[in-house]
């Protein structure tokens, strides 16, 4: 950890803000977010959907234009998508999609999707041909793959050739939102520690984008948590899931049903994610809140770090004294 | 019905008997190679108020028995063996008698609430319309019962929500109202086909709290079918492992997912996340699972298994009783005095009373760690 407080930031965010809809009914869906990730550093983004993790996530790439603050991608400013080529010094910047059957062209082999990293990187023809199947290898899948379409093989694996597809691009930064959702137990475990191996051995920053706090906690080394647009609490996986600060992070904590067999039935959180359209005055969680108190209702709790012996920073008027 | 069933307690003696039996269920789907088993000699059975938790992956087989029990499999499926709701076989009752049975005793709430609901039509159509036609209710009825449900269920303001479409609502509270649309008709047995997956862990917790509470009040009897082990620990109270179109584990919940027998039970819960061990690294099973019509007359975790042996890849592994499984005392007399009352059926042999008494102990189907004659 400290190791990674080292290095400096590959990917950062300061201030940044998503809006949705036309200007009389603005949508606020991602609100002054802060975010940093060093290289090799897992960070963990988590939240009920619609807390605008996703929303994000696609700012971070630039795949959705920041409103307001700014995504730095290895110093150069990350300049939201448009019709002109996408600047060459983004490319290191690649993004995982959710859905394994929608982000692969069905109509093209295996091979010449994961080709396309190649050529966009510029590199070799020679190179073309021969990296997809050194990347399959690499993603645990036989080589001669290339030759195969996605339709051919299962959710795991086809998001396993979405991965090899990013690795064709030689990614310094990776954001993958949801990338396990949508996959088996056995797959997920398959997919994750794939990634997770991506940014150990290879030095790749990612933020892994999951509603499953029981996945994040397993490979995160920093975990943010989001609601309805804000980071409530950010901190060392470790530490924010033994000791959460921020009620909503004990709320998600406690509401992981453990398959231990014991039939605890998980703490349920009443209440929906409010529309961030009309977002609750004060703190956004107050009215689903077990600790809110009358200040809540008025009062915008900040970001605030904590004393050092906790290591986190979170959001909250009733945990986190004003003063620290 | 209807009647009769609320003016009993759900917790008499005799509401306790085995509401719904599935025995040695075969369900085969026509492929290029000919019919291939995707359901393959399935048993189990659900008392009133118990909820049966069906795991496994996709493809598993676990959503095609749910199917087979509402006659609502692919064109050209054949089925084999028998579906019986409270003495009544299911499986070979024509499509007339099933209209009766679907919607009016046997509910689904299905994985994606955005789909199972129509986006055009407003709750209130969608949730008074099924109760006009099993039940004959008038408008006025059906329109007060649906508000009633929408209360159990707890949706706010029910008598606004009825006026709105589903598009209205978020996740977890149009997934709120397909339960309440299952619950219209006062059905005997829900099958919940992955209910909370497309769900955030907090709307999850109050789902499952949902089903526990209505399992409670109404004796419901629940089939909860999912890939989630850790949803099963929280609700089930017996849990079946279904592999490659078999039961390949069976027993009390505390049993399965504490002391796993099969070798795939327990490669499974390795492949999960343990919130308390954050050190130890996911262990995924390696090799994925067997494609329809790919498995014979063997073990169909054999080339997956760490255990494996000869005979497993030789013969079929049937469920036999784990060594050391502890004689559920309490649960043999509850099921015995099941066995007597249903005696009175023409159709129940001696062989589904043992099967019906074994359900309650711990059997895996693994020549490693269940085999034959060990007890």
């Amino acid at each position: 950890m400290t190791q990674l407080r080292e290095r400096t930031a590959v990917l950062e965010a300061s201030g940044v803000c998503v809006d949705y809809g036309p200007r009389r009914r603005r949508v606020r869906a991602v609100d002054s977010v802060n975010l940093s990730v060093r290289p090799g550093e897992v960070l963990g983004l988590v939240g009920e959907s619609g807390c605008g993790k996703s929303s994000l996530g696609r700012a971070l790439v630039g795949l959705e234009p920041a409103a307001e603050g700014s995504v730095r991608f290895a110093g150069q400013a990350v300049t939201p998508l448009s019709r002109r080529r996408r600047p060459e010094l983004l490319r290191p910047l690649q993004m995982v999609f959710q859905d394994p059957y929608g982000s692969l062209n069905p109509r093209r082999k295996v091979g010449e999707l994961i080709a396309d990293g190649v050529r966009l990187r510029n590199g070799s023809r020679a190179e073309a041909q021969s990296l997809p199947a050194e990347l399959l290898e690499r993603v645990g899948l036989a080589a001669d793959a290339v030759n195969k379409y996605p339709h051919e093989f299962s959710g795991g694996q086809r998001q396993r050739i979405a991965i090899a597809r990013t690795l064709a691009a030689r990614p310094r930064c990776i954001v993958a939102d949801e990338p396990i959702s949508a996959l088996d137990a056995s797959a997920q475990a398959q997919v994750a520690n794939l990634l997770l191996t991506l940014a150990k051995e290879d030095g790749v920053a990612m933020v892994f984008i999951s509603h499953d706090l029981s996945v994040v906690r397993q490979i995160a080394d920093r975990v943010a948590v989001m609601y309805l647009g804000g980071i409530v609490e950010i901190g060392p996986t470790d530490a924010v899931w033994a000791d959460p600060t921020h009620p909503y992070t004990e709320a998600l904590v406690s509401a992981i049903p453990r398959a231990d067999g014991l039939g605890a039935l998980p703490v349920d959180l009443p209440g929906d994610v409010p529309d961030p359209g009309s977002p609750p005055s004060g703190c956004r969680f107050h009215p689903r809140c077990p600790l809110a108190e009358d200040r809540c209702s008025t009062t915008v709790p900040l970001l605030t770090d904590l004393p050092p012996e906790y290591d986190r920073a979170a959001a909250c008027l009733v945990r986190v004294p004003a003063d620290s | 019905m209807t009647a009769t069933r609320q003016t009993v307690p759900a917790d008499q003696p005799a509401q306790t008997a085995r509401l719904l039996e599935v025995e040695n269920l075969t369900v085969s789907l026509p492929t290029r190679q000919g019919h291939c088993n995707a359901v393959d000699g399935v048993s189990f059975g659900i008392d009133r108020g118990a909820i049966l938790g069906l795991a496994g992956e996709s493809g598993s087989g676990k959503t095609m028995t749910a199917m087979a029990m509402l006659g609502l499999l692919p064109h050209g499926a054949r089925t084999g063996g028998s579906i019986r709701l409270a003495g009544t076989e299911l499986r070979t009752m024509s499509q007339r008698g099933l209209r009766n049975v679907r919607g009016r005793r046997i509910a689904l709430i299905s994985q994606d609430p955005a789909t199972s609901l129509h986006p055009m039509l407003s709750v209130g159509t969608q949730l008074t319309e099924h109760m006009r036609h099993h039940l004959g209710l008038s408008k006025d009825a059906a329109h007060a019962r649906a508000v009633e449900l929408l209360t159990t269920v707890r949706i706010p303001n029910p008598e606004q929500a009825l006026g709105h479409h589903p598009g209205v609502f978020s996740g977890g509270m149009r997934q709120r109202i397909a339960i309440a649309s299952a619950l219209a008709c006062d059905p005997d047995v829900l099958l919940a086909d992955e209910p909370t997956t497309a769900l955030d862990v907090t709307v999850q917790a109050g789902i499952l709290r949902l089903l526990d509470r209505l399992r409670r009040e109404r004796g419901l009897a629940v089939l909860i079918i999912t890939h989630d082990l850790g949803v099963l620990s929280a609700v089930a109270d017996d849990v079946c492992v279904m592999y490659g179109g078999r039961i390949v584990e069976r027993g009390r919940r505390a049993e399965v997912l504490g002391r796993p027998g099969h070798p795939y039970t327990r490669a499974l819960l390795d492949a999960l996340p343990h919130p308390e061990t954050p050190d130890s690294a996911l262990r995924p099973i390696p090799g994925s699972p067997p494609a329809l019509g790919a498995i014979g007359d063997w073990c169909a975790f054999e080339p997956r298994c760490g255990l494996r042996i000869e005979a497993c890849g030789q013969r079929r592994p049937l469920l036999n009783m784990l060594p050391g499984a502890p004689a559920a005392a309490l649960r043999d007399a509850a099921t015995t005095d099941a066995s007597t009352t249903d005696a009175s059926t023409t159709d129940v042999t001696s062989t589904s009373d043992h099967e019906a008494a074994a359900t309650s102990e711990h059997e895996a189907a693994c020549f490693v760690t269940a085999p034959a004659g060990a007890r």
